[in-house]
């Protein structure tokens, strides 16, 4: 709509409608929006947290306190944690998720985009990413150390293999639903194949990659401690790992939170990415 | 200056119900400057004529034209104007203008201006920086209309361009249509289900009827040409003779209607 259509259509609404509809106008004028509600409910789980904590209702082994927690954090920030600070530990997950996510995104593109166009690659891939998507990556952990040791290319690909099939079914998804209407509109504007594929089909996909990125992360961030599982010196999994070994349950639960809280901005920041590349997809326009 | 001609085109739907054809021995031709409406109702074969002209259809039998050469598949020559815009959302409203051009890989700065000469055609100079699902339905058809014309083809093709538009943002696009089809000189063809756009806008009217689509009647009028020479679309609106003229289109709608269901 125009901005003049839109002003003129809504005002005249607006008035008519104005004293019937006063009370049905959004509720969040004087009730609480759903962000101010999600953060009093985290709000009211740590109070609770300190609270059983600090009473003494929980012994530590099981449950320390927040301020213990808090007190790790600093320790392990300044002193380290066998061996590396909390700052190596997350840049040597970081390193491995971001390697993995790399070669997923540079392989499952161009696999996805295979899919989606060709017949004969939808016939051999499908099946294959099908047949090893469901099965749990601890699963195939042994089977990968068995092939490839103990070094970092098992756990990188291990986080590989759980990012590259969502992207892949994504983009190929992407692919398959662009408008036959663009295409053709593009071809009556004299579009070759490899234009139609550059200017309408890699395009029409963006936001489909992008939510097959997002789904890949979460799920390679989560297969993330199973990577470090094996014989890893360092990495936030590991952290957890070696901690929970020596029942240092405030290193475990320091883990457990920065391992939530990286995998909660990664999320929030694909959303948001996903919103600049693609903001006509919360237009309602595909 | 082209010539289109469609020569005894008939069209089968694999999968169809047998023996009724979409389209059946239909020949037509378009000469420079004719603006061709074909009307017809629903399920009589419009779009699928269009699409054969675009080339992205090829006929059972028959051949399609232009310029005595053969239309094997669509084309820069033959641009479409498309019922939803089929804009590309990822792309602001100059640089769907520029697409087309930008695919023929002229330099930018040349396509922009070119886009942006076009987009005043529209009367949108404004909104080239919009992303284009800032845009009403009129604005984004009219975006469409640009960039099929800034690709410059020898024939402009619309499929029912202005049918989900309310009725007075139809009459401003019909006017549009005719003021560019003046100062353009192209060839148009275009289909519509609204009797009256058809007789205000064609020189030529080709009624076509169902099962199976065949031409069923063809018309040569003159009030696009009224249009075009200055005198108002109210004034030709409420003249006798056009609507003297849009009833006997109507009755010959309706003529054939009866033929069709006995
Ligand atoms: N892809 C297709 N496969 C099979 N049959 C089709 C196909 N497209 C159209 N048809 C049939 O061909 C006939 C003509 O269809 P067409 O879309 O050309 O009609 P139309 O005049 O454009 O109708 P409308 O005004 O509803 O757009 C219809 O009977 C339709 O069912
Ligand atoms: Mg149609």
């Amino acid at each position: 709509m125009t901005p003049t259509e839109m002003s003129i259509g809504d005002n005249s609404r607006s008035t008519a409608f104005a004293s019937e509809q006063a009370p049905a106008r959004p509720a969040g004028n004087f009730l609480l929006s759903v962000n101010t509600i999600s953060t009093l409910t985290i709000i009211f789980l740590l109070v609770v947290w300190w609270a059983t904590t600090t009473a003494g209702l929980i012994a530590p082994l099981f449950l320390p306190s927040p301020q213990a927690v808090l007190g790790k954090f600093w320790l392990v920030t300044t002193k380290g944690f066998m061996d590396s600070t909390l700052w190596q530990h997350l840049a040597a997950s970081l390193g491995r998720v971001v390697c993995a996510l790399i070669a997923a995104v540079v392989l499952a593109i161009p696999t996805g985009i295979a899919i989606g166009l060709s017949r004969i690659a939808q016939g051999v891939l499908d099946p294959l990413i099908e047949l090893y998507r469901p099965v749990p990556p601890l699963a195939y952990l042994p089977l990968i150390v068995i092939w490839f040791g103990i070094g970092e290319l098992s756990k990188v690909l291990l986080i590989f293999l759980a990012i590259y099939a969502p992207i892949a079914i994504a983009t190929a998804g992407g692919v398959r639903q662009v408008s036959q209407n663009r295409l053709r509109a593009a071809q009556s504007l004299g579009a070759t194949r490899v234009q139609l594929l550059r200017y309408v089909v890699l395009p029409s996909a963006v936001p489909d990659i992008l939510t097959g990125i997002r789904i890949g992360l979460g799920t390679g961030w989560s297969t993330l401690v199973a990577a470090e599982l094996v014989a890893a010196t360092s990495g936030l999994g590991f952290m957890v790992q070696s901690a929970a070994q020596f029942l240092v349950t405030d290193v475990v639960i320091l883990g457990i939170a920065v391992i939530a809280i990286i995998a909660f901005a990664l999320e929030l920041s694909l959303r948001a990415l996903s919103r600049r590349l693609a903001p006509w997809r919360e237009q309602g326009i595909s | 200056m082209s010539r289109l001609v469609i020569d005894q085109v008939t069209v089968h739907y694999p999968g169809a119900a047998r023996g009724v054809a979409a389209l059946q021995d239909v020949s037509l031709v378009i000469d420079p400057e004719q603006l061709v409406v074909a009307l017809g109702p629903s399920g009589c074969g419009k779009t699928t004529l269009l699409n054969l002209i675009a080339g992205f259809l090829q006929p059972t039998s028959g051949r399609i034209l232009l310029d005595d050469r053969l239309v094997s598949g669509p084309s820069a020559e033959r641009g479409v104007v498309f019922q939803d815009d089929a804009l590309l959302p990822w792309l602001n409203v100059l640089d769907n203008v520029a697409f087309g051009l930008q695919l023929r890989g002229l330099p930018g700065a040349e396509r922009e201006a070119t886009a942006r000469r076009t987009l005043q055609l529209v009367d949108l100079q404004e909104f080239e920086q919009h992303p284009i699902w800032q845009l009403s339905g009129g604005m984004r058809q009219r975006v469409g209309l640009a960039r099929g014309l800034a690709a410059d083809p020898r024939v402009l093709l619309l499929d029912e361009p202005f049918a989900a538009l309310d009725a007075f943002t139809r009459e401003q696009m019909q006017e549009l249509l005719l003021r560019l089809w003046r100062k353009t000189r192209k060839q148009i063809f275009l289909i519509t289900h609204d009797l009256e756009e058809a007789v205000f806008l064609a020189t030529d009217l080709i009624l076509l009827s169902p099962r199976p689509g065949r031409v069923a009647e063809r018309m040569k009028l003159d009030f696009g040409h009224r249009h075009a020479n200055g005198e108002s679309a109210r004034s030709i609106k409420s003249d006798p003779r056009f609507i003297e003229t849009r009833e006997h289109v109507l009755s010959l709608v309706f003529a054939q209607r009866e033929v069709s269901t006995t």
